[in-house]
């Protein structure tokens, strides 16, 4: 709109100097979990699709996936659903226009931090 | 678009260390950015000693009291001294918030102060703020009427003046549009809190008769629909308004009137 970069003017600093607000990392996990789950499930599709191709690769990728790491990341890949899921969850109520006072957004956010670990050990444990 | 890091020529250096006054026993440290356009430096942060048993309460205390008498090159805008203006909106501990309302007791450690983030710095603590108010200027923060201009005035139920709390207050000082990572990154195209707060506010005036032409206007990916409820706003602004709602209503006013 208007020219606002007139002479060499510097950008003041942003990321750098701004305090991490609840409401801020939340918002910023939902997105950072949204993408690694894609990675996730890729890795799942691949595994399907190793049993596909034979027995030989099947053992090599089934052996990855079931190892320690794979054991992990399967794990943080739970719990990125989890938290991706209750977010979801939040913005749906924010949606229809309820829960925006600071308070109550700050309290939900604390919600799913918490409720996306909770969750993500029972799941495991039952699984 | 992001970008996460600062252009070359706005990478902060450390700047002068000032003396410490004599004789205080109460002393704060004070590190405050500074960019001089003549000089052809890098912003750099400077660091100030006060006797704040010599000082005001208000962070713009502070800073008047170094202007006065430590360093008088050090540029920044103030003007009520009361939370009225919007003028002396700056980055200060972490969040945006005026200078003259924000108490130094509030602090933990050091005062740091920046100017508003992700802004053109004019000087010092001085962002440029045109296209701010040219965003402003754009969502048409004024009365719009079509039925003929009654005899004495357009008025207006109790209840329907009601809606208009928690918006009128705003004055414009920026705090909560430079909080938003969004504006950050898309602030040439998104609107940002302020002038979105702004637009709710005329959009539900029960005056207006321009609501239709208000919500066609903000029916853009960019202008209205890049928040994505961080509610940085919300949090930071310094007169406890809710940006994030406002902006909320408006989407949700969107959705409705397509049923």
């Amino acid at each position: 709109m208007a020219d606002v970069n007139r002479g060499n003017r510097p950008l003041s600093p942003h990321l750098q100097v701004y305090r991490p607000q609840l409401t801020s990392i939340t918002s910023i996990f939902a997105r950072i979990t949204g993408v690694a789950l894609l990675g996730a499930a890729i890795l799942v599709a691949w595994w399907f699709f190793a049993a596909s191709l034979g027995a030989g690769y099947y053992d090599v990728v089934n052996g990855l996936m079931t190892s320690f790491v794979g054991d992990v990341i399967m794990f943080l890949a739970l719990w990125a659903l989890c938290y991706h899921a209750l977010s979801g969850l939040r913005h749906l109520i924010w949606d229809i226009g309820i829960g925006l006072e600071v308070e109550t957004a700050e309290k939900m956010g604390i919600g799913v931090i918490v409720g996306s670990v909770v969750l993500a050990i029972i799941v495991a444990l039952i699984v | 678009m992001v970008q996460f890091k600062l252009p070359k020529n706005s990478t902060v250096r450390v700047g002068k260390t000032w003396p410490k006054p004599e004789g205080a026993t109460n002393v704060r440290k004070f590190q405050i950015y500074r960019w001089n356009p003549d000089d052809g430096e890098n912003p750099r942060v400077d660091t100030y000693f006060l006797d704040m048993d010599k000082c005001g309460p208000m962070v713009l205390d502070a800073l008047i009291k170094i202007k006065n008498e430590i360093d008088p090159t050090l540029t920044f805008r103030r003007s009520c001294r009361e939370g009225i203006c919007g003028s002396c909106a700056m980055n200060i501990d972490g969040i945006n918030t005026l200078a003259c309302i924000y108490g130094m007791d509030e602090i933990k450690g050091d005062v740091k102060i920046y100017p508003l983030p992700h802004m053109p710095v004019v000087k010092d603590l001085i962002p440029d703020l045109t296209h701010f108010y040219a965003q402003h200027a754009s969502i048409m923060p004024w009365l719009e009427t079509k039925t003929n201009r009654p005899a004495k005035e357009w008025k207006q139920s109790i209840e329907d003046r009601k809606k208009l709390d928690g918006l009128y207050e705003c004055v414009m000082c920026a705090s909560c549009s430079t909080s938003c990572p969004s504006y950050w990154w898309n602030g040439d195209r998104y609107l940002g809190p302020a002038a979105l707060l702004h637009a709710y506010r005329w959009i539900i005036d029960s005056r207006d008769e321009a609501t239709g032409e208000r919500l066609d206007q903000l029916e853009d990916p960019f202008k209205l629909y890049r928040c994505h409820t961080i509610m940085n706003c919300s949090k930071t602004c310094p007169k406890g308004l809710n940006p994030a709602k406002a902006i909320a209503s408006i989407k949700k006013m969107m959705v409705e009137r397509q049923l």
